[in-house]
């Protein structure tokens, strides 16, 4: 089996830096390839959202294979919100024959955030029982309702946790429970309150779970004061201190104070242990992804055959 | 029991403009206690299209009535006289008996007068909660008697999701998160090791995903 350049990084020790890349509510693929050359090299692996905060955009799987084509490992997002098991299970069959080989699991935003709020939540699996039945599509070969799969197929599993999401005493445990379910690699929601990160990351430890799958830490460049006043009112499951709202809205360069502050953050996370790397998203300011990977000091990117 | 709430009265209105008898339904069971559909309400609601009637110069016989049941076929003879003596009903039982009527009374058209909303219960005075989707499969046993399938905005099984905070569902601040409740439950019993396990994938097929259903007793059918 060969192995995407995500799981070659991670398999190689060295920090890992993944990107987020937004498709459009369009078909441009020009869009979608501008982007792609922004983030292609000074990123392991780029992740493409799945109808993000329930609003449509160009399907995760169709912009995966648009990155293929660009010689980019792209990390494909899949959701429960929007199709049932059937449909799920079709669609990782179809991305694996596209050459995808990273598939992230996640619940998704309910519709009411998006632009079809009168939709219908399909939700049929969760996201956890997703994470196991993908494993046991690759490991068992065995489709959920127990029919075999014809061929065996090479996936590598990923899904998320939400250190501010509640009850915060249960967070760590149910990343134990990721584990267990199947996931070969965990992205965390975007960290603002690192105090709260911490003592999260410290409960991880305790419970070993760090050993057993590599984490790589959510960022966010702030791009304005606006944009982190949205993150911190209108985004599910985020927290933004006010001492970052506060620091923005000091600051005279409010751009370069964002990307001060992402710089400062992945510094700072690359010194926790247990931290395997960092996944930054910065959606719809993907150009200044190649100026905070070299100010982190993350450049070159290691580079395999 | 079944939760309804009544429509707008405009919609109620506009619905009934063909028709020049009018008899408004009430429904002596859930939607009483709920006050979307009782006696009280079919009154109510007779006396506003009459009112409205009026007012647009096109004046209508209203009468209300209500049945202690209406969905079932043998509590609905004792209205037959008043039923079969207006051009339409305006039913304000839930759905189920706004079907009944129809059933029974083939001939006739039974429009409804209420929405009905969930199976739930009156939380407080005034409020109303859903605690149950008819799954056909129940998992109380496992959650500490909270459901997940109907108090979860995406019906996990392996909750809370990433857009629980402060013990609030993403979807609106005035939702308890249900999978929060859950966690709290189990830790006060101290049997959050319940968690553990990995639910698979909820057999939907005994849900309404599987067809409508009907259920056949051959112990008790005649």
């Amino acid at each position: 089996m060969t192995m995407s350049n995500l799981q070659k990084v991670l398999n190689s020790g060295a920090f890992v830096v993944t990107g987020e890349l937004g498709p459009p509510k369009s078909a441009e693929r020009e869009k979608i390839e501008h982007h792609g050359h922004l983030l292609g090299g000074v990123v392991d692996a780029v992740n493409l959202t799945d109808n993000q905060t329930a609003i449509v955009r160009t399907s995760s799987i169709a912009c995966g294979k648009i990155l293929v084509d660009m010689d980019i490992d792209p990390v494909i997002q899949i959701t429960c919100r929007d199709r049932n098991r059937i449909a799920i299970q079709s669609d990782v069959l179809g991305a694996v024959a596209l050459g995808i080989k990273n598939i992230l699991c996640l619940q998704g935003d309910h519709a009411n955030f998006g632009n079809e709020p009168a939709a219908k939540n399909v939700n049929d699996l969760d996201s956890m029982n997703l994470i196991r039945s993908l494993k046991n599509m690759r490991d068992e070969q065995v489709f959920i309702g127990g029919e075999k799969l014809e061929a065996p197929i090479d996936i590598f599993i990923g899904a998320v946790e939400n250190p501010f999401a509640d009850p915060f005493e249960y967070r760590a445990y149910r990343l134990a429970k990721k584990v267990e379910a199947g996931v070969d690699f965990i992205q965390t929601q975007a960290i603002f309150d690192m105090d709260r990160f911490e003592r999260w990351m410290a409960k991880v430890r305790e419970l070993g779970i760090h050993k057993k799958v590599p984490i790589l830490a959510g960022v966010i460049p702030i791009k304005s004061l606006g944009a982190a006043r949205y993150m911190k009112n209108n985004v599910s499951g985020m927290i933004v201190p006010d001492e970052i709202i506060d620091r923005i809205k000091a600051a005279e360069n409010k751009k370069e104070e964002g990307v001060k502050l992402c710089v400062e953050m992945i510094k700072h996370l690359k010194t926790i242990e247990g931290v395997a790397g960092v996944h930054l998203m910065a959606v719809a300011w993907e150009e200044i992804v190649p100026e905070i990977v070299e100010r982190a000091g993350l450049l070159p990117r290691p580079k395999f055959d | 029991m079944i939760v309804g709430e009544r429509k707008p009265l405009q919609e109620i209105i506009k619905a009934v403009e063909p028709f020049e008898k009018i008899l408004v339904l009430g429904c002596g069971e859930c939607v009483t206690v709920c006050m979307a559909g009782g006696d009280k309400e079919a009154k109510e609601t007779a006396l506003a299209i009459s009112v409205a009637r009026k007012r647009a110069g096109k004046p209508v016989e209203v009468k209300s009535h209500t049945i202690e049941r209406q969905c079932e076929f043998e509590y609905l003879e004792a209205g037959r006289k008043l039923i079969e003596d207006a051009d339409v009903i305006v039913s304000l039982a839930c759905g189920v008996g706004v079907q009944t009527m129809n059933m029974h009374y083939e001939d006739m058209r039974t429009l409804p007068g209420i929405n009905t909303t969930f199976m739930g219960m009156p939380f407080q005075q005034g409020v109303w909660v859903e605690n149950c989707l008819g799954c056909g499969n129940c998992v109380l046993e496992e959650t500490m008697g909270i459901c997940p399938i109907a108090r979860c905005s995406k019906s996990m099984l392996n909750g809370p999701c990433g857009g629980s905070q402060d013990g609030k569902c993403e979807v609106s601040k005035e939702t308890d998160c249900g999978w929060h409740l859950i966690v709290e439950r189990l830790m006060k019993f101290d049997k959050l090791s319940a968690l553990e396990e990995v639910k698979p994938p909820k057999d939907w097929s005994t849900s309404h995903s599987g067809g409508p259903r009907k259920m056949i007793r051959e112990d008790v059918k005649l």
